[in-house]
């Protein structure tokens, strides 16, 4: 696609930047030249924006291409591709691919993939230890060097439990200011787990998987950072008790961040008594206060962003019975308009929170150059646009991903991504892939 | 009812009842020189068991098997299931054989729910147990020999030791039921405490509290530590099987410990009520939560119960293929037999 | 599976023409009382009867004319109850149906002469379906079919021995039988279908 001839500017008419008051914004090449009322560009393609709101490019930190290994469940570029629809312009994908991504040419060999896609900056994420074995730490550095440029390491899906090992990953990166992703989840506590313990749990006799197996990391985590003075992100916080350990380490000044997934802003492990697999994901959905806790959290920033968990799965991976199925949901397509529903529609957030928490907060996270950056004069054109308007039922047949796994299927979510520009080239225009 | 039974839960009070007294019939049957009925001849019943269960297993068979039902018995070991076979191509398989219900037995809780919801197969699903979660027919078996014991007196009351009763149309409000041990794990225990509450009972769980499930609070039961202090007022007195590996996940300590704190013995046994009975759902551990002296006195209701399980199992399958559709209870039967209607 | 009375289904039924009494309460003990006669009578002393009615109100019958027997006789006369629903051919046109109870007197019915006692001889098919759950349950040396009401349209190959009231019918008109152990008087009705959900007869 990207050998299609685009027009060199684009002229995007009365939008709302940030939710503000209408505005023109002019794109030329690859940045943004001009921003204002009433401009005029002949020649440009126009791009009649009024009433959508204007946002920079989404930024995801957790991705889950599945390329190499898995491409039946997804490819880099199925997986940017649905990112592009969801409003995407780079989204960090995730080391638990076949091989893993401990090495400095996997993760060049993804970052190159995601070059080739053409539809949003793919920034591997490097694995802490080697194979995800939580036993020795990979060569961090040599994915730091390599043209992957890797800043962000986890070994999500697993937990970094060692706490050896933990201190020694959060202590080394220091040394090109990389930061560790932690996947938390105390792994004796949660043998056999299979949703969130509690009420449900005990009815449904389903293996319970505590609160405190996440918490318990996470405090560990925290104050091992604060020990080394070091960076720490915490991977999908589930929970309330999560929520206070992040606003404690934050009180005292510690170099903690945290995002939040959109399916733990909005579904609660009810939904687990219908036994159906597309609601089991790790970590588990949780209880109706703990999604209370978890909004409050992102909107006073204590959560610093938004981010998906995108984890897609082949059919036969969910069409089965819950013990048998694998963990986790699709989520690039439905993320905005799940932030939409549970952040801006109930007054939590504004959109210019919103641009924050899923653009600016994970590219500075990632130390992401070219992302995250304000829409204004010299910036590159990394943009989308939204019709906040929108209401629709999620229809899983539309996705761009190559998987179907999403817990939505059926309900009416509001908004809708428009347009998507990557460095100044439309990748979603009117609500279609270019 | 409903076209399934995957939850005690799905029971209403009157569609136990009819259970119950359906099994009441069926239990009269076993005592004929002919112990058939023609009734679901040209049904199909196929035991689809995902776990080696010969107690359920052979118990369900011989219940469709008096009803006239063809069975067949699918068993995971050894089929295309331990070849990798997904739990939806063999229900697709059996769909094709012309399956009209499918008794499962599954490892994973949910599996029988799953299988009665996915649309994979279009006949009635009958969960015989299935992980951690439910067991319903168990619970009605339960709940029978319970009914003959403390409400099978004409008066309703309970029967001497021994020489069970008759409770049909009855059910059991008011009596006091404990249920001791690995709650954690059983799916008898999920299940008895859904049935005995909706017809009427007072359920008490005793347990050590490692076995006791986070959450088990919203359950509409007592929740005990203490055996000892419940004893004096339990009516019957339900004993379940605990794993000796538990003891290897820190459950408890040791064996001893456990039967010392939670094991029912004759000095126990004594300070229950004369009318109380002692049951278990087998297979028994002797020594551990039951002393040989009890699970061999005439309180114990353990042989019992296993018979009246295929009463029960013929109940349930009658009840569900029985007819065009499941047996409706709770509307008042409009039907009139005034005239031969045969 | 007679859950509720007829007197209560035409109460809550839309409202029809009132049926008619062909038998009253001192009709339906006389009748009964002739019928206790023609048993004794047939079965030279009655000693080897055994009264099995078909629920509901067979059983009920049965009962009665047992006490007439033992009058007759002076001599107790065994009575019980045969439920014949898992032995019916129409169990499929209807949602599952509750059970009866069958209750077969301690010694068995081996070698005796079963009496089956029901309210209304019809289309046969109760007959029928008695027949074959008395064969899963012994072998008795003869059976009879005594009748309160023959309303006749037979559609097996099926008489009564004994019958209290021949009562010629057309398939548009229905015959309730009330007893009062179960609806609280002693009557047949004679009336008009409307008063019986279709599909039911």
């Amino acid at each position: 696609m990207s050998a299609t001839s685009e027009p060199k500017k684009t002229l995007i008419r009365g939008a709302r930047l940030l939710g503000g008051e209408p505005l023109d914004v002019l794109i030329d090449g690859g940045t943004v030249a001009e921003t204002g009322t009433g401009l005029e560009a002949p020649g440009a393609a126009v791009v009649e924006a009024a009433g959508q709101i204007l946002l920079p490019g989404l930024v995801d930190l957790h991705t889950h291409l599945r390329e190499p290994g898995r491409e039946d469940s997804e490819t880099v570029l199925t997986g940017t591709r649905a990112a592009a629809a969801g409003g995407y312009t780079a989204v960090h994908a995730m080391a638990n691919t076949f091989p893993v991504a401990d090495t400095a040419g996997v993760v060049e060999q993804v970052w190159r993939l995601g070059k080739e896609s053409g539809y949003c900056d793919v920034q591997p994420v490097g694995a802490v230890t080697v194979g995800l074995e939580g036993k020795q730490l990979a060569e961090l550095g040599a994915m730091h060097d390599s043209a992957a440029g890797v800043r962000i390491f986890s070994d999500d899906g697993k937990c970094v439990d060692d706490a050896v090992i933990m201190r020694r990953a959060l202590e080394y990166v220091k040394a090109f200011d990389g930061v560790i992703a932690q996947h938390a989840q105390e792994p004796r506590l949660t043998e056999g787990a299979q949703m969130n313990e509690g009420v449900v749990s005990a009815e449904l006799g389903l293996g319970g998987w505590p609160a405190v197996a996440e918490e318990s990391v996470i405090a560990r985590d925290v104050l091992l950072a604060a020990h080394v003075g070091s960076r720490l992100h915490v991977c999908h916080v589930s929970t309330a008790g999560s929520v206070e350990i992040i606003r404690w380490a934050k009180s005292k000044g510690w170099n903690v961040t945290a995002e939040v997934t959109p399916h733990h802003l909005l579904l609660t492990d009810e939904l687990v008594r219908s036994y159906d697999p597309v609601y089991k994901v790790n970590p588990p959905l949780r209880t109706e206060a703990d999604v209370m806790a978890l909004r409050a959290a992102l909107a006073d920033g204590t959560i610093d962003c938004v981010a998906t968990d995108h984890a897609p799965h082949p059919h036969e991976d969910k069409d089965c019975e819950w013990g048998a199925a694998a963990m986790g949901m699709v989520g690039l397509e439905t993320a905005l308009s799940v932030v939409q529903h549970t952040m801006v529609d109930t007054g939590l957030l504004d959109w210019a929170g919103v641009a924050d928490r899923m653009s600016f907060r994970p590219a500075a996270i990632g130390r992401l150059r070219g992302h995250g950056r304000p829409v204004a004069p010299g910036e590159p054109a990394n943009l989308t646009l939204l019709d906040p308007a929108y209401r629709g039922v999620v229809d899983p047949a539309g996705f761009a991903s190559r998987s179907r796994n999403t817990p939505y299927q059926g309900r009416e979510l509001p908004g809708r991504v428009t347009h998507t520009f990557l460095r100044g080239r439309a990748t979603v225009v009117d609500g279609k892939l270019a | 009812m409903q076209r399934h039974l995957t939850s005690a839960a799905d029971l209403t009070r009157d569609d136990a009842v009819l259970i119950l007294d359906t099994a009441e019939e069926m239990a009269r049957v076993a005592d004929r020189p002919i112990k058939k009925l023609p009734t679901l001849r040209g049904r199909t019943v196929v035991n689809l068991f995902f776990e080696d269960s010969t107690r359920t297993r052979i118990s369900f068979e011989a219940a469709a098997k008096r009803l006239s039902a063809d069975v067949i018995n699918f068993s995971a070991k050894g089929s295309s299931v331990s070849k990798g076979e997904s739990l939806k191509d063999t229900a697709l398989t059996l769909e094709a054989m012309g399956a009209d219900a499918v008794v499962i037995r599954h490892h994973d809780s949910g599996a029988p729910h799953r299988l009665a919801t996915s649309g994979w197969i279009g006949g009635s699903v009958v969960n015989a147990g299935d992980g951690t979660h439910e067991h319903p027919t168990q619970a009605l078996l339960d709940a029978f020999t319970m009914r003959r014991h403390l409400a099978g007196a004409p008066d309703g009351g309970p029967v001497p030791h021994g020489a069970p009763g008759d409770g049909t149309g009855r059910d059991l409000a008011g009596r006091r039921i404990t249920i001791v041990g690995d709650v954690l794990h059983s799916r008898v225990a999920r299940s008895n405490v859904h049935l005995l509450t909706t017809l009427g009972a007072e359920v008490t769980l005793v347990a050590p509290p490692t076995l006791v499930p986070i959450g088990a609070g919203n359950w509409p039961c007592e929740v005990s530590y203490d055996l000892d202090a419940v004893l004096a007022k339990s009516d019957a007195v339900m004993m379940l099987r605990v794993q000796r590996e538990r003891m290897n996940a820190a459950f408890f300590p040791t064996e001893r410990e456990y039967a010392r704190r939670y094991g029912l013995n004759s000095d126990r046994m004594a300070r229950m009520p004369g009318h109380a009975i002692v049951m278990h759902p087998g297979p028994m551990n002797r020594g551990m939560e039951i002393t040989a002296e009890v699970a061999d006195s005439e309180r114990c209701t353990a042989v019992e119960q296993v018979a009246n399980g295929v009463s029960i199992r013929m109940a349930v399958l009658y009840l569900l293929l029985g007819g065009a559709g499941p047996a409706v209870t709770g509307t008042p039967d409009t039907t009139t037999r005034t005239e031969e209607n045969a | 599976m007679d859950a509720s009375s007829p007197a209560e289904s035409a109460e809550s039924g839309p409202p029809v023409p009132p049926a008619r009494p062909v038998l009253e309460a001192p009709d339906i003990a006389r009748v009964l009382t002739r019928i206790a006669h023609e048993i004794v009578e047939r079965a030279k002393g009655a000693e080897d009867v055994i009264l099995l009615g078909i629920p509901t109100r067979g059983v009920f019958l049965a009962r009665r004319l047992a006490a007439k027997l033992e009058e007759i006789t002076g001599r107790p006369q065994a009575a019980g109850s045969l439920d014949i629903t898992m032995y019916r051919d129409d169990l499929r046109l209807r949602p599952a149906r509750a059970l009866a109870r069958t209750d077969i007197p301690a010694d068995g019915i081996d070698g005796k002469l079963v009496v089956l006692v029901d309210d209304v001889l019809f289309s046969g098919r109760t007959i029928r379906a008695a027949l074959d759950a008395l064969g899963d349950i012994g072998r008795p040396r003869a059976v009879q079919l005594a009748v309160l009401v023959d309303r006749g349209h037979r559609e097996l190959p099926i008489r009564a021995d004994y019958v209290g009231k021949n009562l010629p019918t057309s398939l548009r008109e229905t015959v309730r039988v009330q007893l009062t152990e179960e609806d609280g008087r002693d009557s047949v009705l004679l009336g008009r279908r409307g008063t019986v959900p279709p599909g039911e007869r």
